[in-house]
Protein backbone atom coordinates (compact mmCIF):
# COMPACT_ATOMS: atom_id res chain seq x y z
CA UNK A 1 0.00 0.00 0.00
CA UNK A 2 1.77 3.37 -0.88
CA UNK A 3 0.96 6.34 1.07
CA UNK A 4 1.54 10.19 0.95
CA UNK A 5 1.49 13.09 2.92
CA UNK A 6 -0.03 15.78 2.36
CA UNK A 7 1.01 19.40 3.50
CA UNK A 8 -0.13 19.54 6.12
CA UNK A 9 1.74 16.06 7.33
CA UNK A 10 -1.00 14.06 7.30
CA UNK A 11 0.17 10.37 6.18
CA UNK A 12 -2.73 8.60 3.42
CA UNK A 13 -2.92 5.52 1.97
CA UNK A 14 -3.03 5.54 -1.99
CA UNK A 15 -6.20 5.80 -3.72
CA UNK A 16 -8.02 7.38 -0.37
CA UNK A 17 -9.87 10.35 -0.69
CA UNK A 18 -8.42 13.17 1.12
CA UNK A 19 -11.35 15.55 0.06
CA UNK A 20 -13.22 13.38 2.59
CA UNK A 21 -10.35 13.74 5.52
CA UNK A 22 -9.05 17.49 4.87
CA UNK A 23 -11.91 19.85 4.04
CA UNK A 24 -9.21 22.50 5.20
CA UNK A 25 -6.79 21.38 2.81
CA UNK A 26 -9.19 21.92 -0.26
CA UNK A 27 -9.34 25.03 -2.24
CA UNK A 28 -13.13 26.61 -1.65
CA UNK A 29 -14.75 29.46 -4.08
CA UNK A 30 -15.51 32.35 -2.37
CA UNK A 31 -19.50 31.57 -2.91
CA UNK A 32 -20.52 34.26 -0.75
CA UNK A 33 -18.58 36.94 -2.62
CA UNK A 34 -20.84 37.84 -5.93
CA UNK A 35 -19.51 40.44 -8.72
CA UNK A 36 -21.03 43.63 -7.15
CA UNK A 37 -18.94 42.93 -3.80
CA UNK A 38 -15.95 42.92 -6.28
CA UNK A 39 -16.90 46.47 -7.37
CA UNK A 40 -17.62 47.55 -3.36
CA UNK A 41 -14.27 46.04 -2.84
CA UNK A 42 -12.58 48.26 -5.57
CA UNK A 43 -14.67 51.44 -4.70
CA UNK A 44 -13.04 51.12 -1.18
CA UNK A 45 -9.40 50.90 -2.46
CA UNK A 46 -10.27 53.57 -4.83
CA UNK A 47 -11.16 55.96 -1.30
CA UNK A 48 -8.43 54.49 0.08
CA UNK A 49 -5.71 55.48 -2.49
CA UNK A 50 -7.80 59.24 -2.43
CA UNK A 51 -7.37 59.25 1.16
CA UNK A 52 -3.25 58.48 0.33
CA UNK A 53 -3.16 60.90 -2.10
CA UNK A 54 -4.62 63.48 0.36
CA UNK A 55 -2.92 62.73 3.39
CA UNK A 56 0.23 63.85 1.71
CA UNK A 57 -0.77 67.30 0.80
CA UNK A 58 -1.54 68.19 4.43
CA UNK A 59 0.83 68.80 6.92
CA UNK A 60 0.65 65.45 9.15
CA UNK A 61 4.06 65.94 10.14
CA UNK A 62 6.00 63.12 11.43
CA UNK A 63 2.31 60.81 11.37
CA UNK A 64 2.53 60.98 7.80
CA UNK A 65 4.82 57.71 7.05
CA UNK A 66 2.79 55.65 9.95
CA UNK A 67 -0.62 56.75 8.46
CA UNK A 68 0.58 56.37 4.54
CA UNK A 69 2.06 52.37 5.98
CA UNK A 70 -1.09 51.34 7.33
CA UNK A 71 -3.28 52.65 4.56
CA UNK A 72 -0.87 51.11 1.99
CA UNK A 73 -0.88 47.70 4.01
CA UNK A 74 -4.72 47.75 4.02
CA UNK A 75 -4.70 48.05 0.07
CA UNK A 76 -2.16 45.06 -0.05
CA UNK A 77 -4.24 42.83 2.49
CA UNK A 78 -7.11 43.38 0.54
CA UNK A 79 -6.16 42.59 -2.81
CA UNK A 80 -4.25 39.68 -1.89
CA UNK A 81 -7.38 38.52 0.60
CA UNK A 82 -10.28 39.14 -1.85
CA UNK A 83 -8.89 39.88 -5.41
CA UNK A 84 -6.57 36.88 -4.81
CA UNK A 85 -8.93 34.97 -2.78
CA UNK A 86 -6.42 33.73 -0.11
CA UNK A 87 -8.87 34.68 2.79
CA UNK A 88 -10.92 31.40 1.28
CA UNK A 89 -8.00 29.93 -0.13
CA UNK A 90 -6.15 26.82 1.27
CA UNK A 91 -4.22 28.03 3.73
CA UNK A 92 -1.07 26.91 2.04
CA UNK A 93 -0.86 29.61 -0.29
CA UNK A 94 -1.06 32.10 2.12
CA UNK A 95 1.83 30.96 3.41
CA UNK A 96 3.46 30.76 0.29
CA UNK A 97 3.24 33.99 -0.71
CA UNK A 98 3.81 35.73 2.69
CA UNK A 99 6.69 34.01 3.33
CA UNK A 100 8.05 35.09 0.72
CA UNK A 101 6.77 38.37 1.70
CA UNK A 102 8.07 38.57 5.02
CA UNK A 103 11.81 36.87 4.18
CA UNK A 104 12.04 39.85 2.53
CA UNK A 105 10.99 42.89 4.32
CA UNK A 106 13.49 41.29 7.12
CA UNK A 107 16.13 40.39 4.29
CA UNK A 108 15.87 44.03 3.17
CA UNK A 109 15.45 45.70 6.43
CA UNK A 110 18.27 44.01 7.95
CA UNK A 111 20.32 44.98 4.73
CA UNK A 112 19.14 48.38 4.91
CA UNK A 113 20.18 48.84 8.93
CA UNK A 114 23.44 48.00 7.81
CA UNK A 115 23.41 50.95 5.29
CA UNK A 116 21.92 52.76 8.61
CA UNK A 117 19.12 53.65 6.76
CA UNK A 118 17.02 54.10 9.69
CA UNK A 119 19.51 55.86 11.48
CA UNK A 120 18.25 59.73 12.82
CA UNK B 1 4.48 18.53 -3.27
CA UNK B 2 4.21 15.27 -5.13
CA UNK B 3 1.29 14.62 -7.46
CA UNK B 4 -0.31 10.81 -7.82
CA UNK B 5 1.51 9.90 -10.37
CA UNK B 6 2.11 6.22 -9.93
CA UNK B 7 1.53 3.72 -12.43
CA UNK B 8 -0.93 1.45 -12.66
CA UNK B 9 1.39 -1.49 -12.82
CA UNK B 10 3.00 0.32 -9.67
CA UNK B 11 -0.20 -0.11 -8.10
CA UNK B 12 -0.80 -3.54 -8.69
CA UNK B 13 -0.93 -5.83 -4.99
CA UNK B 14 2.80 -7.95 -5.05
CA UNK B 15 2.67 -11.32 -6.85
CA UNK B 16 -0.66 -9.65 -9.01
CA UNK B 17 -1.01 -11.09 -12.18
CA UNK B 18 -3.96 -8.78 -12.79
CA UNK B 19 -3.17 -6.73 -15.99
CA UNK B 20 -3.00 -3.28 -14.84
CA UNK B 21 -5.03 -1.85 -17.96
CA UNK B 22 -7.79 -4.29 -15.96
CA UNK B 23 -7.55 -2.54 -12.93
CA UNK B 24 -9.74 0.01 -11.18
CA UNK B 25 -8.34 3.58 -11.16
CA UNK B 26 -8.83 4.30 -7.21
CA UNK B 27 -9.75 7.81 -6.75
CA UNK B 28 -7.50 10.68 -6.51
CA UNK B 29 -5.19 8.56 -8.54
CA UNK B 30 -3.71 10.83 -11.67
CA UNK B 31 -3.60 9.35 -15.34
CA UNK B 32 -1.68 12.39 -16.34
CA UNK B 33 -4.23 13.52 -19.07
CA UNK B 34 -5.44 17.26 -19.09
CA UNK B 35 -9.63 16.33 -19.27
CA UNK B 36 -11.44 19.67 -20.42
CA UNK B 37 -12.89 20.87 -17.90
CA UNK B 38 -12.65 18.69 -15.43
CA UNK B 39 -10.34 19.35 -12.40
CA UNK B 40 -6.84 18.03 -12.65
CA UNK B 41 -6.72 15.44 -9.47
CA UNK B 42 -3.68 15.25 -7.33
CA UNK B 43 -2.39 13.48 -4.07
CA UNK B 44 -3.05 17.03 -1.99
CA UNK B 45 -5.67 17.95 -3.47
CA UNK B 46 -4.51 21.49 -4.32
CA UNK B 47 -3.70 22.58 -8.11
CA UNK B 48 -0.20 22.18 -8.95
CA UNK B 49 -0.60 25.10 -11.16
CA UNK B 50 -1.72 27.48 -8.31
CA UNK B 51 0.67 25.94 -5.89
CA UNK B 52 3.54 26.71 -8.47
CA UNK B 53 2.13 29.86 -9.31
CA UNK B 54 1.89 30.84 -5.88
CA UNK B 55 5.42 29.83 -5.00
CA UNK B 56 6.51 32.14 -8.07
CA UNK B 57 4.68 35.04 -6.74
CA UNK B 58 6.48 34.57 -3.73
CA UNK B 59 9.76 34.78 -5.05
CA UNK B 60 9.08 37.56 -6.91
CA UNK B 61 8.63 39.57 -3.60
CA UNK B 62 12.09 38.98 -3.28
CA UNK B 63 12.60 41.16 -6.78
CA UNK B 64 10.45 43.88 -5.96
CA UNK B 65 12.06 44.14 -2.53
CA UNK B 66 15.60 44.04 -3.31
CA UNK B 67 14.52 47.05 -6.21
CA UNK B 68 12.56 48.28 -3.33
CA UNK B 69 15.05 48.67 -1.04
CA UNK B 70 17.83 49.56 -3.48
CA UNK B 71 15.88 52.59 -4.12
CA UNK B 72 14.94 53.81 -0.66
CA UNK B 73 18.87 53.48 0.00
CA UNK B 74 19.88 56.01 -2.84
CA UNK B 75 17.15 58.02 -3.34
CA UNK B 76 18.86 60.58 -1.60
CA UNK B 77 22.13 60.33 -3.52
CA UNK B 78 21.93 63.19 -5.92
CA UNK B 79 23.75 65.91 -5.35
CA UNK B 80 22.23 69.54 -6.35
CA UNK B 81 19.88 67.57 -9.56
CA UNK B 82 16.52 66.89 -9.74
CA UNK B 83 14.86 65.30 -7.07
CA UNK B 84 11.05 63.87 -6.27
CA UNK B 85 10.27 67.34 -5.39
CA UNK B 86 10.75 69.11 -8.19
CA UNK B 87 10.41 65.88 -10.24
CA UNK B 88 6.93 63.91 -9.43
CA UNK B 89 3.79 64.98 -10.78
CA UNK B 90 1.44 63.24 -7.92
CA UNK B 91 -2.28 64.14 -9.56
CA UNK B 92 -1.09 62.52 -12.57
CA UNK B 93 0.42 59.35 -11.11
CA UNK B 94 -2.42 58.91 -9.19
CA UNK B 95 -4.56 58.83 -12.26
CA UNK B 96 -2.44 56.16 -13.65
CA UNK B 97 -2.80 54.53 -10.07
CA UNK B 98 -6.29 54.23 -10.45
CA UNK B 99 -6.62 52.85 -13.73
CA UNK B 100 -4.42 50.21 -12.57
CA UNK B 101 -6.67 49.25 -9.60
CA UNK B 102 -9.41 49.67 -11.97
CA UNK B 103 -8.07 46.45 -14.06
CA UNK B 104 -7.81 44.88 -10.97
CA UNK B 105 -11.12 44.92 -11.04
CA UNK B 106 -12.01 44.47 -14.73
CA UNK B 107 -9.75 41.20 -13.77
CA UNK B 108 -11.51 39.59 -10.94
CA UNK B 109 -14.63 40.10 -13.22
CA UNK B 110 -12.85 38.16 -15.54
CA UNK B 111 -11.91 35.44 -13.80
CA UNK B 112 -15.50 35.44 -11.82
CA UNK B 113 -17.40 35.27 -16.17
CA UNK B 114 -14.58 32.42 -16.54
CA UNK B 115 -15.66 30.71 -13.31
CA UNK B 116 -19.19 30.71 -14.80
CA UNK B 117 -17.99 29.01 -18.12
CA UNK B 118 -19.13 32.56 -19.59
CA UNK B 119 -16.95 32.93 -22.12
CA UNK B 120 -18.22 36.16 -23.96
CA UNK B 121 -17.89 38.28 -20.69
CA UNK B 122 -14.47 36.09 -19.92
CA UNK B 123 -13.20 37.63 -23.21
CA UNK B 124 -14.82 41.29 -22.55
CA UNK B 125 -13.32 41.67 -19.38
CA UNK B 126 -9.65 40.55 -19.97
CA UNK B 127 -9.93 42.72 -22.83
CA UNK B 128 -10.63 45.49 -21.17
CA UNK B 129 -8.50 44.72 -18.54
CA UNK B 130 -5.17 44.41 -21.27
CA UNK B 131 -6.53 47.77 -22.47
CA UNK B 132 -6.34 49.89 -18.58
CA UNK B 133 -3.24 47.93 -18.56
CA UNK B 134 -2.03 49.57 -21.58
CA UNK B 135 -3.10 52.73 -20.97
CA UNK B 136 -1.14 52.26 -17.05
CA UNK B 137 2.13 51.63 -19.07
CA UNK B 138 1.67 54.53 -21.89
CA UNK B 139 1.04 57.04 -18.46
CA UNK B 140 4.69 55.58 -17.19
CA UNK B 141 6.40 56.24 -20.59
CA UNK B 142 4.76 59.66 -21.01
CA UNK B 143 6.52 60.33 -16.83
CA UNK B 144 9.74 58.27 -18.17
CA UNK B 145 9.92 60.70 -21.16
CA UNK B 146 9.35 63.65 -18.77
CA UNK B 147 11.67 63.51 -16.74
CA UNK B 148 14.27 62.63 -19.22
CA UNK B 149 13.33 66.13 -20.96
CA UNK B 150 14.05 67.29 -17.51
CA UNK B 151 17.68 66.02 -17.36
CA UNK B 152 16.86 62.88 -15.65
CA UNK B 153 18.77 60.33 -17.60
CA UNK B 154 19.16 56.71 -16.49
CA UNK B 155 22.91 57.39 -15.37
CA UNK B 156 22.68 61.07 -14.40
CA UNK B 157 22.71 60.05 -10.35
CA UNK B 158 21.90 56.47 -8.19
CA UNK B 159 18.49 58.31 -7.66
CA UNK B 160 17.82 58.04 -11.22
CA UNK B 161 19.50 54.63 -11.67
CA UNK B 162 17.24 53.03 -9.06
CA UNK B 163 13.75 54.68 -9.68
CA UNK B 164 14.13 53.80 -13.34
CA UNK B 165 15.19 50.45 -13.11
CA UNK B 166 12.44 49.81 -9.93
CA UNK B 167 9.43 51.23 -11.95
CA UNK B 168 11.29 50.01 -14.97
CA UNK B 169 11.13 46.33 -14.11
CA UNK B 170 7.24 47.09 -12.60
CA UNK B 171 6.47 47.83 -16.64
CA UNK B 172 7.81 44.85 -17.93
CA UNK B 173 6.06 43.20 -15.50
CA UNK B 174 2.77 44.51 -16.86
CA UNK B 175 3.95 44.41 -20.27
CA UNK B 176 4.28 40.78 -19.88
CA UNK B 177 0.90 40.36 -18.17
CA UNK B 178 -0.79 42.36 -21.04
CA UNK B 179 1.14 39.63 -23.49
CA UNK B 180 -0.69 37.14 -21.19
CA UNK B 181 -3.94 38.68 -21.38
CA UNK B 182 -4.08 38.91 -25.51
CA UNK B 183 -2.85 35.51 -25.97
CA UNK B 184 -5.15 34.31 -23.50
CA UNK B 185 -8.37 36.46 -25.41
CA UNK B 186 -7.10 35.16 -28.43
CA UNK B 187 -6.79 31.75 -27.25
CA UNK B 188 -9.97 31.56 -26.13
CA UNK B 189 -11.28 33.23 -29.08
CA UNK B 190 -9.83 29.64 -31.20
CA UNK B 191 -11.38 27.70 -28.33
CA UNK B 192 -7.26 26.69 -27.64
CA UNK B 193 -7.53 26.32 -24.22
CA UNK B 194 -6.75 22.65 -22.59
CA UNK B 195 -7.77 21.70 -19.39
CA UNK B 196 -9.32 23.87 -16.61
CA UNK B 197 -10.62 27.31 -18.49
CA UNK B 198 -11.27 29.15 -15.04
CA UNK B 199 -7.84 27.77 -13.84
CA UNK B 200 -6.01 28.80 -16.48
CA UNK B 201 -7.84 32.86 -16.31
CA UNK B 202 -7.40 32.61 -12.40
CA UNK B 203 -3.58 31.82 -12.85
CA UNK B 204 -2.94 35.06 -15.03
CA UNK B 205 -5.59 37.03 -12.14
CA UNK B 206 -3.06 36.52 -10.02
CA UNK B 207 -0.05 37.79 -11.66
CA UNK B 208 -1.74 40.71 -12.65
CA UNK B 209 -3.33 41.08 -9.11
CA UNK B 210 0.41 40.85 -7.76
CA UNK B 211 1.72 43.40 -10.62
CA UNK B 212 -0.93 45.71 -9.11
CA UNK B 213 0.02 45.29 -5.10
CA UNK B 214 3.28 45.75 -6.34
CA UNK B 215 2.33 49.49 -7.43
CA UNK B 216 0.00 49.96 -4.31
CA UNK B 217 3.72 49.67 -2.85
CA UNK B 218 5.94 51.53 -4.99
CA UNK B 219 3.06 54.17 -5.30
CA UNK B 220 3.19 55.13 -1.77
CA UNK B 221 6.35 54.45 -1.08
CA UNK B 222 8.21 56.30 -3.98
CA UNK B 223 5.97 58.81 -4.69
CA UNK B 224 4.09 59.97 -1.64
CA UNK B 225 6.43 59.40 1.38
CA UNK B 226 8.67 61.88 1.09
CA UNK B 227 12.45 62.06 0.39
Amino acid sequence: MSTDTTTTGTEHHFGEDITAIEPDAIPHEHKDLRDRDYVFIAFLLLILTALEVAASYIELGSLLVPILLIMMAIKFVTVASFFMHLRGDARIFSWMFYAGLFLAVGVYAAALTTFHFFAP
Amino acid sequence: MSDATINPADAAPVGSDAPAEHMAIPAGYDDGQDHIGLEHHTSTGLSNTKLAMWLFLGSECLLFGGLISTYMLYRNRRADTLGPDQLWDIPFTSATSFILLMSSLTMVLGVQAAKRRDDRNTRLWLTVTALLGGLFLAGQIYEFTVFYREGLGFTTNLFASSFYTLVGFHGAHVSVGIIMLMATVGMLLRNRVHGNKAETVEMIGLYWHFVDIVWIVIFTLVYLIPA
